[in-house]
């Protein structure tokens, strides 16, 4: 397949376009990256997501895909003979993969991005608490789903690794802004551990941006899709 | 052979609950149905939803499913007869992206401007209208959101189809008209030809009786 029958736009240090790449990445899907300056959006851009203008935008033969998850999910079900499975084949086990996938994009941002905009020490003392609670839960998560396997998908990077470990870049530069530990070895063993593997994963090295670089831009919060 | 079983925890007025009911009765899948009091959760509600306290809620042979998407793609993914996603790959992405849209834009703005006052409601209002717009262009030329019969998008928008009229009613504006939403419009009338749609709607008097109720205890400042 020629490369330029896929591209996607993007921003680097953008987590959801992360989880475009990585998807990619699993099926061994060859793709133009077109990095987009978001102060000044390109046609293909406007053009391609005429709804909402934001990245990650796929496109595969001239048919734009919108919406990080929904772009994995395409990119599973276009390529479903290449790489293995990204959402897990049990209806059940989809359905829990989705559940904390949309958990994590609404109260994991969320509680993220108010420790950010915490006005403060007391303000931001409560969102850190807070974002914890959250990653508590995402613990519990992770040890039901992984059944003491690598990652939330089991032997392999699946959905929900891809829709939460695509933050861990921000969750690195929050740890470090507010020099605090979100993830440790008491409340989340597992998912301390996991961060790790994630990270070091072929699928995602050479996407996840350092962590020095998503500090530098964290003048502005995380950005959004 | 083991016997499915199939429960809905939901209330008669939720558009979340009732497109579950939808979907489930599109497919022809028997299940329960359990009413829920919201102002006083059951610990059965709790126990099915600990994360959220919500409905729609399916339980299905024990194992719950929440989060009305979530559970109609389930239903999908486990009862293969009348297809509520297409088979393209595409498709499915859009289908999703409009379901998406649907509940975090258009019902979201909704809900900001049904509690906000003045030139914030207009705006909101305005806002809607605009993206009411945008749902009446990609059904543009064809019968439903799915085509030629109902798919994830129809499903998703019964809210658009009767409960939006409900307040609209309640408020004394006419907004889907032929004039401002000549698509829409026929849309819903081929909607209304459908037996399991008018099953999973709630009875229009109570509908309006308890919209009239709510907005009248939002305006006198109870919530």
């Amino acid at each position: 397949m020629a490369k330029s029958d896929v591209k996607v736009l993007g921003f680097s240090p953008s987590p959801f376009v992360m989880r475009a790449r990585i998807a990619l990445k699993i099926k061994s899907v060859e793709y133009e990256f077109l990095e987009e300056n978001l102060g000044s959006k390109s046609e293909l851009l406007l053009k391609s997501n005429p709804v909402h203008k934001k990245i990650p935008v796929l496109i595969h033969n001239d048919k734009p895909v919108c919406e990080s998850l929904i772009i994995v999910e395409y990119v599973d079900e276009a390529w479903s003979s290449s790489g293995p499975s990204i959402l897990p084949s049990d209806p059940y086990d989809r359905a829990v993969a989705r559940f904390w996938a949309a958990y994590v994009d609404e109260k994991w941002f969320s509680a993220l991005r108010d420790i950010g905009s915490a006005n403060g020490a007391e303000a931001k003392k409560a969102a850190i608490e807070q974002l914890i609670e959250v990653l508590v839960l995402l613990e519990d998560a992770f040890v039901k789903c992984s059944k003491g396997k690598p990652f939330f998908g089991g032997n392999q990077i699946g959905f929900l690794d891809i829709a939460f470990g695509s933050y861990l870049g921000w969750l690195r530069v929050t740890e470090k802004i507010n020099e605090v530990k979100l993830l440790d070895e008491v409340k989340t063993p597992g998912l301390l551990k996991w961060a790790e593997r994630f990270c070091a994963d072929a699928a995602v090295k050479d996407v996840m941006p350092e962590t020095d670089k998503l500090a530098k831009l964290r003048a502005s919060a995380p950005p959004s899709s | 052979m083991a016997e499915e079983e199939v429960k809905l925890y939901g209330t008669w007025v939720s558009p979340f609950s009732r497109r579950i009911e939808l979907a489930l009765k599109l497919k022809g899948v028997p299940f329960e149905y359990i009413g829920v009091d919201l102002s006083n959760k059951s610990p059965e509600l709790l126990k099915y939803n600990p994360i959220h306290k919500k409905i729609p809620v399916l339980v299905h042979n024990g194992k719950s499913i929440v989060e009305s998407l979530i559970i109609l793609e389930y239903i999908d993914d486990t009862w293969k007869n009348n297809p509520i996603l297409p088979r393209d790959p595409h498709q499915r992405a859009v289908a999703r992206f409009w379901a998406k849209f649907i509940d975090e834009k258009l019902l979201a703005t909704g809900m900001k401007a049904s509690l906000a006052e003045g030139k914030e409601k207009e705006l909101l209002n305005e806002e809607i209208l605009e993206q009411m717009k945008l749902l009446e262009n990609e059904l543009n030329g064809k019968d439903f959101f799915g085509g030629e019969a109902i798919g994830l998008v129809d499903i998703v928008a019964t809210v658009v189809a009767f409960w939006f009229p409900i307040s609209h009613e309640v408020l004394g504006v006419e907004v889907i008209t032929q004039e401002k939403f000549p698509v829409l419009l026929k849309w819903i009338g081929k909607l209304q030809e459908i037996d399991v749609v008018n099953q999973s709607r709630p009875p229009r008097e109570k509908h309006v009786a308890h919209v009239r109720a709510r907005m009248e205890g939002l305006n006198s400042g109870s919530k």
